[in-house]
């Protein structure tokens, strides 16, 4: 028997509230993180993932403060993510109950602190998140590169060889976002998801435009993620967890139902 | 009634601890002092991160010893949790090689990097998500656990035991069947993630609390 497949509900946490923007403008408020962490947990959620999108550093200690208590109540992989920096960080959020901590722009600025981040704390905590955009126009062959600052700076580097040097320098897990499709509901972006599972020997994390449950099948099936990641279908519960497991294990794909 | 979740620096002890205070009253205590350890009536080995790393620590801690000591005398249960499963062998793989405890005859091996499923994708590693366990050995822990449960994990090398009646769980992954439950006496030691498994996980922290081998 395989492994099977993930479905990773998310929560954006802007001041203690879950919200969800569309390409990252335009928020709606979905409710308590606790509740809505405890309400996945229930139906059957394989991981739970907690991108904190708070600027201020007061509302840091909201987040601390919420991992603690999501991590009290629900006994699957909590992974955090937003403003990771520093070991420091990385310490206060594997002490507050997180299993694994998501490294984003800390690790274009600094690739180095990867490369620590794992030593220290070994790569089965490190994720390193990717946002990526495509960049060739129609016609050439594809290529995507790196976005900082939710999607709105580039940086020049090609996803896939940025992915494999984050890999060599220690991430255990890559989760992948696609800038293009975040918010859209128009599907992941196959090609750079597939692009990516397949030069890289840690499991994938696909992100970005899921719309409903055909495409949390393609992003396994085409696009060979090892997992799926999903907000807004989940939040304002046009589709369950349970009944996308059905679904996906329906169309052939190893769940745990 | 305590129980003691051995703190020698590695690992996320607060998973660990949070879930056995979700399955029982008795006073969960993280520590790595020896006298508390000794007065606890249960003990937790946890790990996580690199063999050679949790080995150093253990030694570094003195710690080693208290543990070769509970190991020898068998007089209170005892669960080792994913590295803490891996220590217990006589030797990994990792880091070039690296002695264990040696409380149980076998090694600790890599997962190959070349296996691929039926339809000849490329299987990752780590082993990292949940997969079956089947229990080719009874025990008291897999009360109330049906054959085939899901568990959470995430490693890169796994437990080869040497002797069959000291194996009570497999996974298959790729071409490996790992031997992901081990035991003996009044010790058990899974690859797994019981803190990270669910309802199936709970229950497996509850049947140790309530073990009495």
């Amino acid at each position: 028997m395989a492994l099977s497949k993930r479905i990773i509900p998310c929560l954006d946490v802007d001041a203690g509230r879950v919200v969800k923007g569309v390409n990252f403008v335009g928020i709606r408020d979905a409710g308590d993180p606790v509740e809505v962490a405890q309400r996945y947990n229930q139906q059957g959620a394989d991981e739970i993932t907690f991108l904190d999108i708070t600027a201020s550093h007061e509302d840091r200690d909201t987040t601390v403060d919420m991992v603690e208590r999501i991590a009290g109540e629900v006994f699957i992989p909590l992974t955090v993510g937003g403003g990771i920096r520093t070991c420091d960080d990385i310490r206060t959020m594997l002490n507050a109950g997180a299993d694994k901590v998501s490294i984003n722009t800390a690790a274009v600025t600094n690739p180095d602190f990867v490369r620590e981040a794992a030593e220290r704390f070994g790569s089965q905590c490190i994720v390193v998140a990717i946002d990526a955009k495509r960049v060739s126009a129609d016609g050439e062959p594809a290529r995507w590169e790196i976005f900082t600052h939710g999607g709105r700076r580039p940086t020049g580097l090609d996803a896939v060889e940025w992915a494999q040097k984050m890999v060599e320098y220690g991430a255990g897990e890559l989760l992948l976002t696609s800038m293009d499709r975040d918010g859209t509901k128009a599907g992941f972006d196959l090609g750079v998801t597939r692009a990516i599972s397949d030069a890289v020997a840690v499991p994938v994390i696909a992100s970005g435009g899921v719309g409903n449950l055909d495409h949390l099948v393609e992003g396994v099936s085409e696009g060979h993620a090892d997992a799926v990641l999903a907000a807004s279908i989940f939040h304002f519960a046009e589709y369950t967890i349970p009944e996308a497991k059905r679904y996906m294990a329906d169309r052939g794909i190893t769940m745990r139902l | 009634m305590t129980i003691a979740v051995i703190d020698y620096g590695m690992g996320n002890l607060h998973s660990v601890a949070k879930a056995l205070e979700h399955v029982t009253h008795e006073n969960v205590l993280v520590t790595r002092d020896a006298r508390s350890i000794q007065g606890a009536t249960r003990v937790v080995l946890p790990g996580q991160g690199a063999i050679r790393d949790c080995m150093g620590e253990l030694e570094r801690t003195e710690l080693s010893g208290l543990v070769r000591e509970l190991l020898a005398n068998q007089s209170k249960p005892l669960l080792g949790i994913c590295v803490g499963q891996q220590m217990l062998m006589d030797h990994s793989d990792e880091n070039g090689g690296v002695d264990c405890l040696g409380f149980l005859s076998g090694q600790v091996r890599k997962f190959p990097l070349d296996m691929q499923d039926t339809q000849g994708a490329r299987l990752k590693v780590p082993h990292m998500g949940w997969n079956l366990v089947q229990q080719p050995n009874a025990h008291p822990l897999w009360n109330g656990i049906e054959p085939g449960a899901h568990f959470y994990f995430v490693h890169s090398y796994y437990v080869a035991a040497e002797q069959d009646e000291q194996v009570f769980g497999t996974t298959e992954y790729g071409n490996v069947s790992a031997h992901v439950a081990v035991g003996r006496d009044a010790t058990f030691a899974v690859q797994f993630h019981p803190e990270k498994s669910a309802r199936d996980g709970l229950r497996l922290l509850e049947n140790f609390v309530q073990w009495t081998p």
